[in-house]
């Protein structure tokens, strides 16, 4: 590219130079250093923002109250930060650094692992500890002495005219390495089952079954690359599902053990097998696991029309609202009847599995325990259109308004329909009927695959045993010199730590005390240079 | 006894540890005085703590023996650390008195109140255990004074009566993370006093000219930055790869089994995950020319403060939306049935 001619000019960077410069700053530990920071502030916005990947119905219900933000947000990934272009972007910096870090010390190490320790510096008392003392002996007999002492201490050694060399420690570079290649095998294991997995969550009411199909799941998150027929073909039926609850004393309302009770076939021409699966017992097979997140319960509602034909009939899920297990649900009834012709109902309500009631301006229906003691039902009913023939695909869980008009009295309010279990009430308008038949439980279960959680687990154990070598070995040199001086035998001892935390003096004594030959010599002069910072 | 005389003995126990920790403090307290009152004239009234750095100032580290200890300075030490080693006995029964008064009997560490009295106990048990080897006299007012305070804060706004286990708790892994967390938050508690020590005597050392009088005050007495750096170092180094154990290995197992994933962003897991990384900064800080010393004390104190906020605020600023949210009181009361 021409460029102006002006004044002065810096020679320009050639490619090749300006690729070498920014290699250099990107594998510097400055770099690596802020890109961990970095990578903490990253994180961040994840733990504050509800996750679509985490959590998707407190991250819809969070869009739902904030309209400006959303758009804002989304923009800038913070409902997925962790698979967000600039998130990805600090990780992969880190491993591009990490590795451009760590290639050119493993060619350092093996160089310098096989090579012997390097020759005793000039001035051994400059080090950050050194001794010396005088003796008797001759200069070779004390080196002699050293040598064998500092080989029984397992140091490799050199020996040079005079001096000796001493180094021990070297794995501790070696689990570093094993360190920081482990986290990249972390981060393969990570990849692979993001890429490949999935995770499902389905909700079957007890006595039904389930399909692995991609059609039978209510949520379903799957990686990039992820193939739904290599979805396993099991099936199960959930025969029974018991929870106890404390009923004494302030444990009163705790779930104390649940349980549900699956007959299942790993293909659907394998044999019938049965298994319990609890919180912490999930049923694996080949590879997919079918784990029990929760439970709640399925009311029984039919709804009638006048003529006494079914409108509806089944058991409704409704979703545990608080630790009583008022629960919230809706049923859409889109075949009913008027007088006047076909109509859609819509009820909406709670479920109170031990129903009391407060009198009051405060007061109101609640649940007074977790367990179905005295279940009842509580819902107003719509009527029009439910939305449901737009092709918009909408929440079972929540009633569209938009179409819909409140059912009223004659006096004008709104219809609420309470039921006990059993009990039916009559709607107005010849709408007909609405029964609560009877109560099912359901469990929540989640289905998930995950390749690479073996490899991901072994880089884990392999990191932290490369971090415990890396930490704990303590590479460090020692250097023993004898000369001849005025008739006596002077002998310096002198060590370098070369760890970051090591503190050598304890072992540098005890070596110098071990050299000295006897008491007699303690009039020596003995300096101790300091320690090292 | 039955659960609920256990859980008074518990109760009884923390409030008695609770007293000769108060005892240890002020008795430690008495040594730092001691040492500031020696009989030969010193220059002028000295200001005690961080007032130090304004008046104090002195060449310890040059001149080591001004650091001479005055007996009733050590009297008043071993009388602080024997009064630590009673205390610390009666937050062990505390501990394991909190663990019998369930039904069944179960680990004392299903709430936060339990945390933090576990966690308060391994700092103390962690100091008492280095006291010898790292000759951490001078690290007694701190820990004892926190031990102290933090015991306060946890009876009077975390106590929580004795409660069974949560299902998702159920699990022999809940002893393997758990006991591996406390350990290292342990760890990293003591490691950061030493780097906030470390911190004060920097400043404190810059801040002093030539002609300021010498000081025996409790800065003059701290060790040298070098050491003080060490033992936060080597304190550091032990914890972290306890909390890698805790967070990276025996939490995602337990997460596989509980939750059916083994890593899933949730805010206790990302917190845990910036706490190790801020933590692998350190060290590589500690390793980095132009981070070494001050900039490496203050990223193992960032990295305190995202622990605690790990270990605190998510429980009640993230609450209902991590899954870890069982360790906050919980705050609806159950009706008791009447049939």
């Amino acid at each position: 590219m021409p460029r102006p001619a002006s004044g002065y000019e810096a020679p320009p960077l050639r490619p090749r130079e300006l690729a070498r410069w920014t290699w250099r700053q990107l594998t510097s530990m400055r770099t690596a250093l802020i890109l961990l920071f970095m990578l903490a502030l990253a994180a961040i916005p994840g733990s504050v923002v509800p996750q679509e990947a985490v959590d998707s119905l407190r991250a819809s219900r969070w869009r739902d109250a904030h309209p400006q933000l959303t758009p804002v947000y989304e923009k800038l990934g913070l409902f997925s930060v962790y698979n967000s272009v600039w998130f990805s972007a600090i990780y992969i910096l880190l491993m591009i650094s990490l590795v451009g870090c760590i290639i050119p010390r493993l060619l350092v190490y093996w160089r310098g692992v096989r090579r012997l320790p390097p020759d005793a510096p000039r001035h051994l008392s400059r080090l950050p500890q050194s001794r010396t003392f005088e003796t008797d002996e001759a200069p070779d007999v004390a080196l002699e002495r050293a040598r064998a002492l500092l080989r029984k201490r397992r140091f490799r050694i050199s020996t040079n005219d005079g001096s000796i060399g001493a180094e021990r420690g070297y794995l501790r570079e070696a689990g570093n390495l094993l360190f920081h290649l482990s986290v990249l095998i972390v981060l393969v294991g990570f990849a692979l089952g993001g890429l490949w997995g999935f995770k499902g969550g389905v909700i079957v009411v007890a006595k039904d079954s389930f399909a692995n199909t991609l059609s039978q799941y209510d949520d379903f998150r799957a990686g990039a690359l992820f193939d739904a027929a290599s979805l396993s073909p099991f099936e199960f039926t959930v025969n029974d599902f018991a929870v106890t609850f404390i009923r004494e004393g302030r444990e009163a309302g705790m779930a104390h053990e649940f349980g549900a009770d699956l007959t299942y076939r790993s293909s659907p021409t394998a044999a019938q097998r049965h298994q319990k699966i609890s919180v912490n017992h999930p049923l694996t097979l080949d590879g997919t696991d079918v784990f029990l997140i929760s439970h709640g319960y399925a009311p029984h509602i039919t709804v009638r029309n006048a003529d006494g034909s079914v409108a509806f009939s089944g058991p409704v899920v409704f979703l545990p609202e608080d630790s009583t297990f008022r629960s919230f649900g809706v049923v859409k009834v889109p075949d009913a009847q008027q007088k006047t012709g076909n109509t859609q109902l819509g009820l909406e309500g709670e479920f109170y599995p031990t129903y009391g009631f407060v009198k009051g301006k405060n007061g109101g229906p609640f649940s007074a325990f977790p367990d179905a003691k005295n279940p009842a039902v509580s819902m107003l009913v719509w009527k029009g259109d439910l939305g449901l023939d737009g092709g918009k695909p909408q929440s079972v869980y929540g009633l569209q308004k938009k179409g819909l008009d409140p059912v009223r009295k004659a006096d004008g309010k709104q219809v609420r329909l309470d039921l006990g279990m059993g009990s039916t009430a009559k709607l107005p308008d010849g709408l007909g009927t609405v029964t609560f038949d009877g109560l099912s439980r359901y469990v929540k279960l989640q289905v998930s695959h995950t390749p690479g959680q073996k490899i991901a687990l072994g880089g884990v154990v392999l990191a932290l045993i490369g971090l415990l070598g890396s930490l704990f070995i303590r590479p460090r040199r020692i250097w023993v010199r004898t000369r001849r001086e005025g008739g006596a035998t002077v002998v310096e001892v002198a060590g370098l730590d070369r760890s970051s935390g090591g503190d050598l003096s304890a072992e540098i004594d005890s070596l110098t005390d071990a050299l000295r030959p006897a008491p007699v010599s303690k009039a020596a002069g003995s300096t101790t240079a300091g320690e090292s910072s | 006894m039955t659960h609920d005389q256990f859980e008074v003995l518990s109760n009884q126990a923390v409030a008695a540890c609770a007293v000769v920790y108060f005892l240890a403090v002020l008795s430690n307290f008495a040594a730092w005085a001691a040492g500031h009152k020696v009989e030969e004239p010193v220059g002028e009234p000295v200001a005690v703590g961080g007032a130090a750095a304004v008046g104090a100032p002195a060449q310890a580290q040059a001149a080591p023996d001004v650091v001479d200890e005055p007996e009733r300075m050590q009297l008043f030490a071993r009388i602080g650390v024997a009064l630590t080693v009673v205390a610390a006995f009666f937050h062990f029964i505390a501990l394991v008195s909190r663990g019998l008064a369930s039904d069944p009997v179960r680990v004392p560490w299903g709430n936060m109140y339990e945390f933090t009295l576990t966690g308060t106990w391994v700092v103390v048990m962690g100091f008492l255990l280095l006291y010898r080897r790292y000759s951490l006299a001078w690290l007694a007012p701190v820990v004892t004074s926190f031990v102290l305070v933090t015991l306060m804060v946890d009876v009077l706004g975390l106590y929580t009566p004795v409660v069974p286990l949560r299902d998702a708790l159920q699990s022999p892994w809940l002893v393997i993370h758990v006991v591996a967390a406390i350990t290292a938050t342990g760890a990293f508690t003591l490691g950061g006093m030493c780097s906030a020590l470390f911190l004060v005597k920097e400043r404190w050392l810059r801040r002093q000219s030539a002609d300021t009088p010498p000081s025996r005050g409790y800065l003059a007495r701290l060790p040298e930055l070098a050491v003080l750096d060490r033992v936060a170092y080597r304190t550091h180094a032990f914890g972290f790869p306890i909390w890698t154990f805790a967070a990276l290995i025996a939490g995602p197992i337990w997460a596989h089994y509980a939750w059916g994933r083994y890593w899933g962003w949730d805010p206790k897991e990302v917190w845990a995950f910036i706490t190790w990384v801020v933590y692998a900064a350190y060290l590589h800080a500690r390793a980095t020319s132009g981070w070494k010393g001050r900039s490496a004390a203050i990223v193992a104190l960032v990295g305190l403060a995202t622990l605690w906020f790990n270990f605190v605020g998510i429980n009640f600023f993230f609450g209902s939306g991590s899954q870890h949210s069982y360790a906050a009181p919980e705050p609806t009361a159950i009706l008791r049935t009447i049939d």
